[in-house]
């Protein structure tokens, strides 16, 4: 494949290492000329100097033949409009886009930047499982369908510890999907089964439905 | 007429002051308060510290029922971004936005926003000059 990565700061230099370790061809574009020497003095030339949202700089790398282009800098605009260049003058078929501003990236899908990686919320949610005081968290986001899927450790002084799933009134859209629980094999919870204090439970609900599936399990505001 | 303008150099302010005399009620923003001394000293419009570059700075400066946003930052693609937030996530009926990058320019003319280019314009006035034409 062949790849084009704008922007040869941390993670344009490690993605360009990676990639060609992977045995890809890769372009790295980066501004600054100290910066392009360094990267070409470790990784042969791969890196070009010059402005990834400028037409003439892809053209010179050939952007049209590229197969991806993925712009890493530090500014959103710059990323933006590398990506959208990308698509619309080369009809580059797959664009990606680091968006460093959360709300940014309603923006970026809207104008048909394929995928959006946002560095913030990734940090926030590994923070999210690694911190055991957060009683709910996020494992997956299916964002085009508007689901995640969520674990919530239900708390000892829950009022659902000791029912009946049946009993329990969860958001519409909802379901319990599997129950982790000490000393037990994972299982599928049915409408049957008995939840206990301490079970982690996962759970696929729709996003909006987050509140209310906590409010059903006793579990306090983070 | 609502008017949000973003940027105040000189062309910026000085399109506040004549956009504002002429009676139409405009906003200004820009990163740094010390850019507001372009403003004409009558000006009575609105100038805001704040970026641009997202929905919230936006919001706040009252973009929600502007009838016109001009993006006129020193940055061509921090122009196209305001411009496009403006646009597509907001609705401003009319959104236009400076590009100095002539090939940019064109790119974005054709993704529905309405772009000038100064690079164009002048080079092509001053040849016109150079040449004596008119």
């Amino acid at each position: 494949m062949y790849v084009v990565v704008v922007g040869g700061g941390r993670v344009g230099y490690y993605l360009t290492k990676a990639l060609l370790e992977q045995g890809h061809e890769v372009a790295l574009v980066e501004k600054t000329a100290s910066v392009c020497e360094a990267i070409n003095e470790e990784l042969g030339s791969v890196c070009i100097r010059g402005d990834g949202s400028e037409v003439a700089v892809l053209s010179d790398i050939g952007a049209e033949r590229a197969d991806m282009l993925v712009a890493v800098t530090g500014d959103d605009e710059d990323n933006l409009v590398a990506c959208q260049l990308a698509k619309h003058r080369f009809e580059v078929p797959r664009t990606i886009a680091r968006v460093l501003n959360p709300t940014n990236e309603v923006l970026f899908k809207k104008l048909g930047i394929d995928v959006t990686v946002n560095s913030t919320n990734i940090i926030m949610e590994n923070i999210e499982i690694e911190v055991p005081t957060h009683l709910l968290t996020h494992l997956l986001t299916f964002r085009d369908r508007g689901l995640e899927i969520v674990e919530v450790r239900v708390p000892p002084d829950s009022p659902v510890a000791g029912k009946l799933v049946k009993e329990m009134s969860l958001p519409a859209g909802t379901m319990l999907t599997l129950i982790i629980r000490k000393g037990a094999r994972p299982f599928v919870p049915s409408n049957e089964t008995v939840l206990q204090p301490d079970d982690q439970v996962i759970a696929a609900a729709p996003a909006e439905a987050e509140a209310a599936l906590r409010s059903a399990l006793g579990v306090s505001e983070p | 007429m609502k008017v949000l303008i973003m940027g105040c150099g000189r062309v910026g302010g000085r399109l506040a002051g004549l956009l504002d005399s002429d009676g139409h009620s405009v906003t200004i923003l820009d990163t740094d308060s010390y850019a507001f001394r372009r403003l004409p000293p009558e000006f009575h419009g609105t100038a805001l510290v704040a970026n641009g570059l997202d929905e919230e700075s936006l919001r706040k400066a009252g973009i929600e029922g502007t009838q016109v946003f001009i993006a006129l930052t020193q940055g061509d693609n921090r122009n196209i971004l305001a411009a496009q937030l403006a646009k597509h996530i907001f609705n401003v009926p009319r959104v236009v936005c400076r590009i100095y990058d002539p090939l940019r320019q064109g790119i974005f003319a054709t993704l529905g926003i309405e772009t000038f280019s100064p690079t164009t314009i002048f080079a092509e006035m001053l040849r016109q000059q150079v040449e004596g034409r008119s």
